[in-house]
């Protein structure tokens, strides 16, 4: 019965339809697991995800990834059917250490953008300088784009392609944005 | 757009950032033997500097961390942040920043 009320309250706000303005593509993701881990210390791991990595990178794969986004904070995300086995593995390989562990599966919306032009659409309304010296792959941050607080992904590959979070409450507005950003895109 | 070096997370933007006021203000040790003048001029009374300026920032919108950092007033360039806790490195900065957070008195008179 609980599985079934979680399994409701995850509608997707967004949906799953694909915008694809210049080439871009900009598309709602799955539900996902998402947590937020504040620790002092960066030894060890958790579930098999490093802490010990820089600030603002990113580590793992397209499924389970950590982002450190900044001293003792790091941004968890994995397929949500692993939501209880990393609080698991979070218990066991953080036994002793003071620190907090929180589910925010249900805060969070991702929206892939993806493609060559994918960083001009991002500029339109993120400040970042997001060329391949000052954002490469593996980078992720927290910024902002337009008036909303985002946390920027950009994964593994040569071909920019970028995870936007953004809290529930803001995802119509930036889905909205990076759609009509997207038109932008080519112009003057 | 003006980019502040946050000391985590180098150059960025100067929207991800708020001002928190004036940096190096300690809480007096004993708030209770100062008498109202000394009391209100450390809950109100701030440096309003033509010039350099030791302030307190937050990396809000990035890694959330508070820093400080020796501002110029006039021109709004950054000379330098540096972490909490930390004294400024920079000439101009030991002209301005309290030698340490005792002054406090002093330093809100100033
Ligand atoms: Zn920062």
């Amino acid at each position: 019965m609980l599985e079934v009320r979680y399994r409701t309250a995850r509608t997707l706000p967004l949906g799953r339809v694909e915008a694809r303005p210049a080439g871009v593509a900009i598309r709602p993701a799955e539900a996902e697991a998402r947590f937020v881990l504040r620790i002092r210390s960066t030894e060890g791991e958790i579930a098999g995800l490093p802490l010990n990595r820089p600030i603002n990178t990113v580590s793992g794969d397209d499924r389970r990834w950590i982002a450190r986004l900044g001293p003792d904070e790091w941004l968890i995300g994995v397929p949500e059917g692993e939501a209880d086995l990393l609080q698991t593995s979070a218990a066991s390989d953080l036994a002793g250490r003071a620190h907090s562990l929180v589910d925010v599966s249900n805060r969070n919306v991702g929206i892939d953008v993806e493609g060559a032009r994918a960083d001009e659409l991002l500029n339109a309304g993120c400040p970042l300088d997001l060329g391949e010296a000052a954002f490469p792959a593996g980078s992720a941050t927290r910024t902002l784009l337009g008036k909303a607080e985002i946390v920027l992904i950009r994964r593994a590959g040569a071909q920019p392609r970028y995870r936007v979070e953004c809290w529930r409450s803001f995802a119509t507005y930036v889905h909205d944005f990076l759609k009509e950003a997207g038109l932008g895109i080519g112009e003057g | 757009m003006l980019l502040i070096a946050c000391p985590y997370c180098g150059n960025r933007p100067e929207t991800e950032f708020r001002c928190g006021g004036q940096a190096h203000i300690a809480r007096p040790e004993q708030p209770g033997a100062l008498d109202d003048q000394n009391w209100s001029e450390y809950l109100f009374v701030r440096k309003n500097p033509r010039g350099v300026h030791a302030e307190r920032w937050n990396h809000a919108h990035g890694c959330g961390r508070w820093f400080n950092a020796l501002r110029d007033t006039v021109t709004d360039r950054f000379i330098e942040t540096y972490p909490m806790g930390e004294r400024p490195r920079s000439e101009q900065g030991g002209a301005t920043a309290p030698a340490a957070t005792s002054d406090i008195q002093s330093e809100a008179r100033a």
